[in-house]
């Protein structure tokens, strides 16, 4: 009796386990699997002119996507650049003003209901109100629509580290007669630093694979571009068109794109470990 | 320990009158009246929730920091009532510092947490701030153990370090009253020891009140003691007869650890 339910006991643990482990190997498999493929077929493709041609006609020779791997940086950076300085300060404002009153609970809900919402609408929103009021695909507008998904992620972890900072720091530092912003810009946003440039990079690294928003608002173009206020090439529109042209020396680029775009949010994600490690260290 | 001049005729250095502290409508202090005398320890005693670190929290206005917390009634320091807000609030922290219970070095090194308070108040030369800075820590008891270390994070220093490095920090500034919520709820007892040394050093130069959990500490280092209970002062005065021989019968019953 005890011994057939001891067996009983040891064989449901084996079971358990052993669906457990297939069940994690699945995800882990899919994940190699797809970084893998990206890897083969993308690492070929990388050479000289990919960095430095533009884009050429089917069979030519020397074809690269330098103008997508310059705008998808532009547009990232410029993105950045709108998206940081708001963020950071709403994020301030959330943490140290914000934290109770109406406000502050509408501000922090809608960006939460932003971080969620589908890129697609994003890039529909901004190709209503930009590409549609100025007549033409833009850089602008496509970093625009980046700007606002990176905004929420910004705001949220800048509240969330401002946070972490102890009430004792922030009143030790105004015992000693330290006027409020001092202490604020000082003491407080100095601790959380190195919290709110790893929420960054997280901004980066979750705007730098869309490409939905793009389609809407960036479009794409073969050519140089002489401004931001004209159609511009990226990485991820031209991956998803050339995917998706029948000519087979476009989907050799397509491949190179996909592994361009990995790689970059790979580094982007490790620095941002590496830095949260050291962090710790302290 | 007691000097015979200052027997005679104390010298106060805060006079408390009818203070009362609001929690928005909940009133957590009722009409608490005393001295502190000045170069000596006062230690405020009392179970959790009594007041005790509330009150203290009148003395540098710390509680302006929050919606809704007001104080009534007189902290008479230097011939003004701190509560009345003509008194500059940055210039009375300047005067009167403060420590905490968790220690809370700044996120920079043990230099830069010294001269963060002397850059706030004063323009000084770099060899000047120099001097201040080994002088502060040296009189908080520090010098010796990080002077080869003043370029390292404060944060690295053990948790009975950092205590001294923000006892250092907020004499460095010169005030002329040090508040103590709790200086060593959060350390080991050789660290609370070395404080506790520490203590009775510093009241040469400044008048310490210290709100501390242990009575025994409140025995071991205060000149004058006073027993808070649900936000009333309800007997202060000398610590050894405060202890000893108790008016009250409510500080009898807590010191004698029949509640609280």
């Amino acid at each position: 009796m005890l011994n057939s339910r001891t067996q009983r006991r040891r064989l449901m643990n084996r079971a358990v386990l052993m669906a457990s482990t297939g069940a994690a190997m699945i995800g882990i498999i899919m994940l190699i699997w797809i970084l893998g493929d990206v890897v083969v077929r993308g690492i070929g493709v990388i050479n000289w002119d990919f960095f430095t041609a533009l884009p050429a006609p089917p069979g030519e020779e020397e074809s690269g996507l330098a103008n997508a791997i310059v705008g998808t940086l532009l547009m990232t950076v410029a993105a950045g650049l709108m998206a940081v300085p708001i963020g950071m300060m709403a994020g301030i404002y959330l943490a140290e003003f914000g934290k109770h009153n109406m406000f502050g609970r509408l501000v922090r809900s809608l960006s939460d209901i932003l971080v969620s919402a589908p890129s697609i609408v994003v890039g529909v929103f901004v190709y209503l109100i930009m590409v549609k009021t100025m007549g033409h695909f833009s850089g602008w507008a496509g970093a625009v629509s980046l700007a606002i998904l990176m905004l929420p992620v910004v705001i949220r972890t800048t509240e969330e580290m401002l946070r972490l900072v102890p009430n004792e720091m922030r009143e030790s530092a105004l015992a000693l007669g330290a006027p409020y912003w001092h202490m604020m810009v000082n003491i407080v946003l100095r601790a959380a630093k190195s919290g709110m440039i790893t929420g960054i990079m997280l901004a980066v690294a979750r705007v730098a694979g869309e490409t939905a928003p793009l389609l809407f608002t960036a479009m794409n173009s073969p050519y140089w571009m002489e401004s931001m206020n004209e159609p511009m090439a990226n990485l991820t529109v031209t991956l998803f068109n050339y995917a998706m042209s029948p000519y087979d020396d476009w989907q050799q680029l397509a491949w190179g794109a996909a592994f361009m775009i990995t790689v970059s949010v790979l580094v982007v994600t490790i620095l941002t470990r590496l830095l949260l490690a050291g962090r710790s260290k302290h | 320990m007691s000097n015979p001049d200052n027997e005679k005729q104390p010298d106060v250095k805060i006079t408390v009158r009818n203070l009362d502290f609001y929690y928005g409508d909940k009133q957590a202090l009722f009409g608490n009246t005393l001295n502190i005398e000045a170069n000596k320890v006062t230690a405020f005693i009392g179970p959790s929730g009594c007041g005790k670190s509330t009150h203290i929290r009148c003395y540098n206005r710390m509680f302006n920091l929050y919606k809704g917390h007001r104080g009534e009634g007189e902290i008479l320091f230097d011939g003004q009532n701190v509560l009345d807000p003509v008194v500059p609030e940055l210039e009375l922290r300047k005067r009167i510092g403060m420590i905490f219970q968790k220690p809370t070095p700044f996120p920079m090194t043990v230099y830069d947490n010294i001269a963060y308070g002397l850059k706030l108040h004063g323009n000084y030369p770099k060899s000047e701030l120099d001097g201040r800075v080994e002088k502060a820590l040296q009189d908080g008891a520090l010098w010796d153990e990080v002077k080869d270390a003043l370029h390292k994070a404060g944060t690295a220093l053990s948790g009975g370090q950092q205590q001294r490095l923000c006892i250092a920090r907020a004499i460095a500034v010169q005030p002329e009253v040090i508040l103590m919520d709790e200086p060593c709820s959060a350390l080991d007892p050789i660290a609370t020891a070395k404080i506790e040394e520490l203590i009775d050093e510093l009241k040469r130069n400044y008048t310490i009140v210290m709100v501390t959990h242990s009575m025994q500490q409140a025995a071991r280092v205060s000149d004058n003691t006073a027993f808070f209970y649900m936000g009333k002062l309800i007997e202060f005065g000398d610590t050894g007869t405060l202890f000893t021989q108790p008016k009250e019968q409510q500080t009898e019953d807590y010191i004698t650890g029949r509640f609280g």
